[in-house]
């Protein structure tokens, strides 16, 4: 009986709108049917979180926007405009 | 003294300070490649202790030891951690024939909030194609602060740099920047040997600074990487504070973006 599994794809976008560029990206696949890595790829799958809506993912997460900490505002760390997206595949359990 | 002639010009440490790495190819002999490479495949590179000089750790006649005594990686050292640096650390890193899975990515060591800063050499003995790795550094992150691998999460970035290279090869990274092995799809081991160094001198102009005002420099810090997205003005202020404390010039600027916020007038005018 087919089962269903989720495939999480992370896109950072250049800016937080939706329709911006893709500049980093990541999959994890629970189907096992794919085993992402780093290193795995030059070019994104999508060029915007829209571009991947339209191709059947759904938006779980948006990134919160906070004000930058007194003393850090010219400090970088993580990548800020990350969207979590999901989808999912049916497996043949 | 060393001579002037193997040390970095400005041009270069612009680059060092814009992308976090500097690459040599081919820079070690075929001879001393070859010795090190055997060195490693018998686990024969010895361990120094934490803060010992390094010219103390590897001496004559180690393969590794004279690696790091070639004059131009002497000189190298010299222009950015000065004459005497001390021993950190060192790895042999190791990615078995086959494995498929890539390391994660993450930032060695710790949080490091200090402007002053250390080094470390990738040195690849052997030929490195893509099939093999090498090891994936991502240009320009070395000034995020993060905690080592805190951003495992991560799988690929726009202008992510493998080290495809021929034996000999060396990059020379601040600690800072972001790197990953890369799977080895071939059925020998990849070897990449691993040196980290502390500086003993305030790291000022330690390089051949005859071309410190080169009209090109500020174009080569205003750079961007495609992978920053939004947070590009951030970085050159990032590298701004840099230069500015490699040159010891607090007044360096790149496009007015530090001279804008610093621009607090106090002079009051008198009342009409």
């Amino acid at each position: 009986m087919p089962q269903l599994r989720q495939k999480i794809l992370v896109l950072y976008l250049h800016t937080p709108a939706l329709d911006s560029n893709v500049v980093a990206w990541s999959m994890y696949d629970g189907t096992g049917g794919t085993n992402p890595t780093t290193g795995d790829s030059d070019k994104p799958p999508y060029n915007s979180v829209v571009e991947a809506m339209q191709h059947g993912w759904r938006v779980v997460q948006f990134p919160q926007q906070f004000p930058a900490y007194p003393g850090m505002e010219y400090s970088t760390s993580y990548l800020r405009f990350e969207y979590i997206l999901e989808k999912m595949e049916k497996i043949d359990d | 003294m060393i001579d002037k002639t193997y040390l970095l010009d400005s041009k270069q440490m612009a680059h060092f300070v814009a992308d976090g790495y500097l690459r040599f190819d081919e820079l070690i002999p075929t001879a001393l490649n070859e010795a090190v490479h055997a060195e490693m495949e018998d686990q024969g590179i010895g361990r120094g202790t934490a803060g010992d000089p390094l010219s103390e750790v590897w001496p004559e006649p180690s393969p590794i030891g004279a690696v790091f005594r070639q004059p131009e990686v002497q000189g190298i050292i010299h222009s950015l951690v000065g004459p005497d640096p001390l021993y950190d650390h060192h790895a042999v890193h190791t990615v078995n024939a086959g494995r498929d899975v890539g390391q994660h990515w993450h930032a060695d060591a710790i949080i490091d909030t200090r402007m002053h800063f250390d080094i470390q050499f990738f040195y690849f003995a052997h030929d490195t194609p893509r099939e093999m790795g090498g090891t994936m550094i991502l240009p320009g992150s070395h000034y995020r602060r993060v905690c080592e691998s805190d951003i495992a999460r991560y799988q690929n970035f726009l202008e992510q740099l493998p080290v495809v290279c021929k034996a000999g090869t060396i990059l020379v990274v601040h600690h800072g920047i972001w790197h990953c092995a890369q799977p080895n799809q071939t059925d020998r081991m990849r070897y990449m040997f691993k040196l980290r160094l502390n500086p003993t001198v305030r790291q000022m102009c330690l390089w051949n600074t005859d071309d410190l005002d080169d009209p090109s420099i500020p174009g080569i810090l205003n750079k961007n990487h495609k992978w920053y997205g939004n947070d590009v003005r951030l970085e050159i202020v990032n590298r701004i504070k840099f230069w500015r404390f490699l040159i010891g010039d607090d007044k360096f600027d790149v496009g007015y973006w530090m001279g804008r916020l610093e621009n607090l007038p106090e002079n009051v005018l008198e009342a009409a």
